[in-house]
């Protein structure tokens, strides 16, 4: 294990070295960086030109400043890095730090949020194949597939920024022939989706649409939009609707995990959901409160695995005989549980961020990464940096989840094909256990690999969204340093890119002999 | 249940299996394959509507191309400017407006959309040309030059499409389109090469590559005479993948400034220049996107029709009804026959072999009752 880490990771440096080296001579020959200083006027251009001749090492051939450029990289290793200078003579460090954690959150936050979906569609798709809903999906998937993403980009910002802040302006109060036809839709979706004869898909779609329309209702009337607490009359009633989702995500994972058939993992999803409902008060006064306590990142993160490792402690302690099952169970609620938390005290501070001087009622932002110059709580700052990342997530995520769901169900209708899915059915095991032990897992053993390989489509989708929303992120840089002539900028986004891809093909290729015992990675 | 069955008896697998045996019965692959791809609707939609689109803008404005000049049956051109007629709103003499200048944008569009598609079209052909090539020597001679070219590939693939594109466009981008597609095709061929290479290497122990060359058949006969045919399906399925994906990176290029550089123009282009009045004019932005979704959407459908119709495991799977309905005319017949009927699902089931899922031989959670055997998923086919 530890041999084919350290030499895939030698070969992966090797690559790109091959690849840096590629680049910046691309980059190099592509133009001229003293084009600005030559078309000048001023009285001491000579100086100048000579200046950032000295300053970029110009006189050097590209082939050799390569290698000066690489010893400033070398320093990394010893604590020391140099990415050079750019041409207005700023050191590129400090612009690839402020510009690096923009974007990365950016393609983080998309990503993550288009594996889930892609692979949730997906399966389901796959398992109503031919069905209107599977023909549906994959109708728009394929759309998805074809959008150039600028002009998604440009249509989110023109319609969808203007559009909700204009709807949250007015009072945040649905139109009713929005509600039908939303109602509608996810009538015959729900219908589709569970199928069945005629009568069932009938009482589906009723069920589906009252609730669905009897929800937008509620949220039209009372304002949610505006301030999303849930209120009946002047009695908060959020603890039970917190609750609510903490029941139902003990429901839920048991129903996916485990099953019925047995008692103790839906004991322990409960208990855990159940400690949830019981923390949620005194968490408010205490760690969630800023007053009290200074949260950040890293702690949030923290706390995150300490929540998972406690509802996983509770499944091995009351687990029984279904011990793994219900360590699973317990962490995925725990989890569930958690992030319920963290939403609620998030949206506990939109209206006073919404209403704020700076924001006015029109939450919804369109240019940058942040406010400039905001200040306020670690939530305030998260629920900015969100509504921020909100437009330029989805059009990234638009085009990448339309590929994660096609490959998700062409890879689990191959795995469903297979003998071994035609025997497990024929032992007599339910379809829960046939479709996620059997068939899921051995269908991800493929999307691992897209994923990976993903990344680098998607920093590259990055570069185009940062420029339509106006971030200062790693798309800029790659930008100016372009247009200028300037390698290092370039250099600076494209050693960030490189590396990542190739980290994630490492762990791809990690994940492959996770998923598949068949592979041995010596 | 009785497990006592009926040659005669229709059962939903074999209808299934005789079904397909009559269909590709006594035709040749390329038969076999045109028939298929004829059969799914979406594809062949597509084919017409990107034959329709192609005619419209090759047609409408004319061709120019290194000096040659053929006029085309739309009354302005994409760099003449006609005077502003009703605020450059779409109009009878400008079905797609005109911007702020005047250009007619219809014309400008289907400009755009020229140059697109030839851009789109050379770079499958470069990309699809050199990730033959390399991908088969890989494939094929194995050793020392599978090792050189797949470093070499890996190299290239760590350099993100668009970044190559736009350093590319950079110093090429003012050469015309024609340039560009052909300096886009010379970075896209890598995911084509590691499929190919991936055909051969498989294909290359076949019973008859062996005998080819006990006949005394060539490398190079072997290779793009004996083992290329068979690898067809692979090449020509990415490849219009591989131009979809070209249309997307060009337009996108274009619009960040790196593509197809102004007096001549693309849709991306068009895009970029109009994009700050959209609120004024946003019929200078809603029809180049139209045309580049169009086209992107019909070569995605093409290809997901040529993937269906080149896949050999595909079957043609009856729909829920059918197969109900099959199942409720076994019935019938059993029940006139005066025994009882099988439950079709099962009937054709191999209920002696248990097989074994892979992943969850090392399961630490195996309540499964005993495996007999392993069965792998990778050698499917």
């Amino acid at each position: 294990m530890a041999t084919f880490i350290i030499r895939r990771l030698i070969a992966a440096i090797l690559i790109l070295l091959a690849a840096t080296f590629l680049v910046y001579n691309m980059v190099a020959f592509s133009g001229d960086p003293l084009e600005d200083l030559r078309g000048s006027q001023a009285p001491n251009i000579q100086q100048l030109i000579e200046a950032r001749i000295r300053l970029l090492n110009l006189d050097v051939p590209p082939p050799l400043r390569y290698f000066i450029w690489l010893s400033g990289i070398g320093g990394c290793f010893i604590g020391q890095c140099d990415f050079g200078f750019t041409i207005q003579q700023q050191p590129v460090v400090v612009l690839l730090e402020a510009a690096m954690g923009q974007t990365i959150q950016l393609v983080t936050i998309s990503n993550v949020v288009a594996i889930i979906l892609g692979i949730v569609i997906g399966i389901t798709t796959a398992l109503r194949q031919y069905s209107a809903y599977d023909y549906g999906i994959t109708f728009v998937s394929f759309l998805f597939f074809s959008l150039p993403i600028f002009w998604v980009a440009v249509l989110l910002k023109e319609f969808g920024a203007i559009g909700l802040n204009d709807f949250l302006q007015d009072g945040g109060a649905i139109s009713p022939v929005f509600i039908a036809i939303f109602t509608v839709v996810t009538g015959l979706i729900w219908a589709s989706l569970i199928g069945g004869d005629l009568k069932r898909r009938a009482a589906t779609f009723g069920i589906s649409a009252v609730a669905t329309a009897g929800v937008l209702l509620y949220m039209s009337t009372t304002g949610w939009f505006l301030d999303p607490r849930f209120r009946i009359g002047s009695a908060d009633l959020t603890l039970v609707l917190v609750g609510g989702f903490m029941l139902a995500a003990a429901f839920g994972v048991t129903a996916i995990l485990a099953g019925f058939k047995r008692k103790r993992p839906l004991v322990v999803g409960l208990a855990v959901a159940v400690l949830g409902i019981v923390l949620y008060v005194p968490l408010q006064y205490t760690l969630l409160n800023p007053s009290v306590f200074v949260m950040s990142i890293p702690f949030l993160l923290l706390l995150a695995v300490v929540t998972v490792l406690v509802g996983v402690g509770i499944g091995w302690l009351f687990g029984g005989e279904q011990r793994s099952q219900a360590m699973k169970v317990g962490g995925w609620v725990a989890f569930l549980s958690g992030f319920v938390i963290v939403v609620d005290r998030i949206q506990q501070v939109w209206q006073p961020y919404s209403e704020s001087g700076r924001i006015r009622g029109r939450p919804i932002a369109t240019i940058g990464a942040s406010t400039p110059n905001i200040e306020g709580s670690f939530w305030v700052i998260s629920l900015d940096t969100l509504t921020h990342l909100l437009l330029p997530s989805i059009a990234l995520l638009l085009i990448s989840f339309a590929g994660f769901t096609r490959y998700t169900r062409a890879s689990l209708l191959e795995v469903l094909n297979q003998d071994y899915i035609r025997t497990a059915r024929a032992k007599g095991l339910t379809e829960r256990t046939v479709v996620v032990r059997h068939a899921f897992r051995n269908a991800l053993i493929p999307i691992a690999t897209i994923i990976a390989f993903d990344i680098a489509g998607l920093i590259g989708g990055a570069v185009i969204t940062e420029r339509v929303f106006g971030w200062n992120g790693m798309g800029t840089l790659f930008q100016t340093g372009l247009n200028q002539t300037d390698p290092n900028p370039v250099m600076a986004f494209f050693i960030v890119t490189g590396a990542l891809a190739l980290l994630f093909n490492l762990i791809a290729d990690l994940a492959y002999a996770a998923l598949d015992p068949r592979i041995r990675v010596s | 249940m009785t497990l006592q069955t009926q040659p005669s008896e229709p059962h939903a697998t074999d209808a299934e299996s005789n079904l397909e045996l009559k269909e590709v019965e006594g035709l040749s692959q390329g038969q076999i394959v045109r028939k298929r791809f004829f059969r799914h609707i979406g594809a062949v939609t597509s084919m017409i509507v990107l034959v329709l689109v192609i005619l419209l803008a090759f047609t409408s404005v004319g061709i120019s191309l290194f000096g040659l000049r053929i006029p085309g049956w739309w009354q302005y051109n994409w760099n003449e400017i006609p005077p502003v007629v009703d605020g450059g709103r779409p109009s009878a003499q400008h079905p797609f407006g005109q911007d702020t200048v005047g250009h007619d944008i219809f014309a400008v569009v289907m400009r755009g959309t020229q140059q697109s598609l030839m851009i789109m079209v050379i770079v499958g052909i470069i990309g699809a040309a050199i990730g033959i090539v390399l991908g088969s020597l890989s494939g094929f001679f194995r050793g020392w030059v599978d090792s050189l070219i797949m470093r070499f590939t890996d190299v290239i693939i760590t350099i993100p499409f668009i970044i190559a594109g736009a350093v590319i466009g950079a110093a090429f981008g003012n050469l015309g389109a024609a340039v560009l597609g052909l300096v886009l095709g010379l970075f896209s061929w890598t995911g084509l090469a590691r499929l190919v290479r991936g055909e051969f290497l498989s294909l290359r122990e076949r019973e008859f590559v062996d005998a080819a060359r006990v006949a005394g058949a060539s490398n190079g006969r072997i290779i793009f005479k004996h083992i290329l045919p068979n690898a067809i399906g692979v090449i020509i399925v990415n490849t219009t993948l591989l131009m979809a994906g070209a249309i997307l990176a060009e337009t996108a290029l274009s619009y960040l400034g790196y593509g197809v550089r102004a007096p001549d123009t693309s849709l991306g282009l068009v895009i970029s220049d109009n994009q700050t009045a959209f609120q004024t004019r946003p019929w200078l932005f809603w029809w180049p996107g139209l045309f580049i979704i169009i086209i992107a959407l019909c070569i995605n459908f093409i290809g997901d029709g040529l993937r269906d119709a080149f896949d050999p495991r595909q079957k043609r799977m009856p729909s829920e009804r059918a197969m109900r309905r099959r199942a409720k005319v076994a019935a019938d017949a059993a029940v006139l026959r005066g025994h009882e009927s099988d439950d079709p699902a099962h009937a054709g089931a191999h209920g002696t072999v248990v097989d074994e899922t892979p992943a969850e031989a090392g399961g630490p959670d195996g309540d499964e009752p005993p495996i007999v055997r392993g069965d792998d998923p990778a050698t499917g086919r």
